[in-house]
């Protein structure tokens, strides 16, 4: 343990921030606004097979019904869905067979992202599929797991190869219809990624994919599909950085994760979209649909760092169907500035004897506010339904606000439900305590938000959580004096 | 080492510091004590460079060097440090690694680099060792449920790590049972030297009988209004403070 401490100490030393920078790559740009012909193109450049396009089609019809919604704890201008444009792919046609052949520009951006491939491909046990844009540009590691069965590829790619897997699962756990986002991203989703892993398989490494926003005005439509067969592990890791902009950037992804009987799912997020400047200008939109199911003994655990976007709506969810399955939502939320969190997560048990564990860490600085809204929802026929459920908040200054909205619906008596909550304030006399030992204020607070949000941060891989760490000291930076 | 010239301090435009004068020089160790609220921990609080409290009138020098300018962390650097009276928690901050970063960040500003592990590690050992901490303490939140006895030996022991030039101890013996002071007392006195110098502030003179002063001073209403040695202790023991404040008053 203090080896592993010492280790991030490095790294959090060494590491610079490396976000707001503008790559230049030629692109290919659909013209902006949204109709059927719009959808119909998109599918058509993809190469589509006609189930996928009428499927696309469908989701379009229901979102022009559908209205934005209002409910969630944040105030911004709505997007103007007509003057987005929603493909864009880099020129350059994807699938490289090595770095040579990629775009030189791309790699420095990746580069100074400090995600470099090169540096990638020596990480022990990591394959990266990165999605650069809407496209995916470049797959490692492919081989190792195609030994296993694994398949690992973009979300086109899947749709062209594994139709059969796609159309089996695709809208299965979000439907179309879920939500006004969710709709427009099975309408007009660009790109993402798919993920299947046979029975009885566990993943040998960390899968994980990069996303990032690049070209001006084009919104972000991710899609991602994991299939964790009967008795298979699998951890994915996802992160996200996004240049700044100076102007606001939607972002609606959907992620859906299926964990079939006595499977395992990990999936952690580190995201850090641009959030906006001091004065709350610009920065991403951040509406994100993301669901796992849990068949018979199966988990799902969602652990996600959130320091980004002007405005998130995120709640990363679990269907806990089958009997004994168990969900898991550890989350540390940080906002700043003038940025906007509704975050947390629904539990939703239908299973027997299923369990589901939340902890929530939210650190609001500067004028921001901070909302967690967790669902523990218990299903009449849920036996032994138990839940545990942890929010935390931490205030920096006193222009900040900290909500918590737990609910709860229990339907079956059996059910175990407990929930703690907690609001703190980092003191002065803590910040003092630290000067008087050497440590400056930046640094003092770097360590006090590490030790809050410790119990999250545990819970992702060793490379994310230095990463993490080191997300939240810069997203933090300057919120203090 | 330290020299405080008519030092005046307020806070929200109360006074409390009313003009001190002290000097203590390497190798002394002094003692103050005084009634509660005479001002013992605003001094220290000064000393440490506590923003809260406004310097008005007066100076205190490190060394020859004029502290004013110099920001908490940078008198850290330059040696100084506090046993506080109130030692905060600090959640999910294990000792150890509170005490890696307070290291590393004073190398730092002196140009060094960090301290190896197995180096750190070591000073670890041998320095809870010297104030009997069982290891598994380190590894707890800092001062997070901690017994009033055991957060001050862990200032003790961080004092210990840091080795400072001068070390102020807040009332560092009150919360403490016979053999932790004991201990306590041990490992101030090891750090005790020709290089060092300590202030206690206490209101008891039995620490005293362990950490033995060179200089005894009485602080009354922001003010030192009496200065002796060891002896003047043991005077306040059996008297109290009634005779020094009429004493003022005259
Ligand atoms: N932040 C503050 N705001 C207002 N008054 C303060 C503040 N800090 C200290 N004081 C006041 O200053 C006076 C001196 O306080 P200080 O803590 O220095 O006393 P002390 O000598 O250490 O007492 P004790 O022996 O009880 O520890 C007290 O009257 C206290 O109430
Ligand atoms: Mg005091």
């Amino acid at each position: 343990m203090a080896y592993t401490e010492e280790e991030l100490k490095k790294e959090l030393e060494t590491k610079e921030y490396e976000y707001g920078f503008y790559t230049d790559i030629e692109s290919e740009t659909f013209p902006k606004g949204l109709s059927e012909d719009i959808v119909i193109a998109i599918s058509q450049k993809k190469q589509e097979p006609e189930w996928m396009t009428e499927w696309r089609l469908e989701a379009f019809r229901v979102w022009k019904q559908m209205e934005e919604p209002e409910w969630a704890n944040v105030n911004y201008e709505k997007p103007n869905f007509q003057d987005i444009s929603y493909y864009s792919a880099p020129n350059k046609k994807p699938k490289y067979n090595s770095l040579d052949e990629v775009d030189p520009e791309l790699l420095d951006t990746f580069k100074r992202l400090g995600i470099s491939l090169d540096e990638q491909k020596k990480l022990a046990g990591v394959a990266v599929d990165i999605v650069m844009d809407s496209v995916s540009v470049a797959t490692t590691f492919k081989k190792t797991l195609a030994e296993k069965g694994i398949i690992f590829c973009s979300i086109s790619e899947a749709i062209q190869e594994h139709p059969e897997l796609v159309k089996k699962y695709i809208g299965t756990v979000v439907p179309q219809k879920d939500n006004f986002y969710a709709a427009l991203n099975s309408a007009v989703f660009s790109d993402g990624s798919f993920c299947y892993i046979p029975k009885g398989v566990r993943c040998p490494m960390e899968l994980s994919t990069y996303f990032r926003i690049n070209q001006a005005g084009t919104g972000q439509f991710e899609r991602t599909l994991v299939i964790a067969d009967e008795g298979s592990y699998v951890s994915y890791l996802e992160g996200c950085t996004a240049p700044s902009r100076d102007e606001n950037q939607l972002h609606a992804a959907v992620v859906e994760l299926i964990a079939l009987d006595d499977a395992e799912i990990k999936y952690s997020t580190v995201q850090n979209w641009f959030p906006g400047d001091k004065n709350g200008k610009g920065g991403v939109f951040n509406f994100v649909t993301k669901r796992g199911l849990c068949e018979k003994n199966a988990k799902i655990s969602w652990t996600q760092v959130e320091t980004g976007s002007a405005v998130t709506w995120k709640y990363p969810s679990c269907v806990l169907k089958g009997d004994n399955s168990i969900g898991e939502f550890y989350s540390i939320a940080v906002t700043n500035n003038f940025q906007q969190a509704d975050t947390g997560t629904k539990m939703i048990h239908l299973g027997k004897n299923t369990k589901s564990t939340i902890i929530s860490k939210g650190i609001s600085a500067g004028q921001s506010q901070n909302s967690y809204r967790g669902l523990v929802q218990v299903n009449s026929r849920a036996e032994n339904a138990r839940n545990f459920s942890q929010c935390d908040s931490l205030l920096m200054g006193n222009r900040c606000g900290a909500h918590t909205f737990p609910y709860i619906e229990a339907k079956n008596k059996s059910a175990q439900i407990e929930h703690e909550a907690t609001t703190s304030k980092i003191g002065e006399d803590q910040i003092f305590y630290c000067n008087q030992r050497g440590i400056d204020t930046e640094k003092a607070i770097a360590l006090i938000v590490n030790g809050f949000s410790k119990e999250v941060l545990n819970k992702l891989p060793m490379e994310f959580a230095v990463e993490a760490q080191k997300l939240l000291e810069i997203s933090l930076e300057g919120s203090v004096g | 080492m330290l020299e405080i010239k008519d030092l005046h301090a307020s806070v929200e435009d109360k006074k409390i510091l009313k003009g001190i004068n002290l000097q203590v020089k390497a190798g002394e160790v002094h003692a103050i004590m005084g009634p509660n609220g005479s001002g013992k921990s605003t001094l220290a609080s000064v000393i440490a460079g506590k923003e809260e409290f406004e310097v008005k009138k007066g100076s205190v020098a490190l060394n020859g060097e004029d502290l004013e300018e110099l920001s908490p962390e940078e008198r850290a650097h330059q040696g100084i440090f506090l046993s506080f009276q109130y030692p905060v928690e600090i959640p999910g901050v294990t000792v150890t690694n509170f005490m890696k970063t307070a290291i590393n960040e004073s190398r730092k500003a002196r140009g060094l680099e960090d301290m190896p592990a197995n180096q750190m590690l070591k000073l670890i050992r041998e320095k809870s060792e010297l104030l009997e901490i069982d290891r598994k303490f380190l590894s707890r939140s800092l001062n997070e449920g901690f017994s009033g006895g055991e957060k001050k030996r862990n200032e003790i022991f961080q004092m210990a790590m840091l080795e400072p030039k001068l070390a102020i101890l807040d009332e560092t013996d009150s919360g403490l049972d016979i053999d932790a002071l004991r201990i306590v007392a041990n490992g101030v006195n090891k750090l005790r030297g020709g290089e060092n110098a300590i202030i206690v502030i206490t209101h008891y003179q039995r620490l005293l009988e362990y950490i033995v002063p060179d200089f005894v001073h009485v602080l009354h209403d922001g003010k030192i209004v009496k200065s002796g040695t060891k002896e003047l202790a043991l005077e306040l023991e059996e008297k109290g403070y009634d005779w020094i404040k009429q004493e003022t008053v005259v």
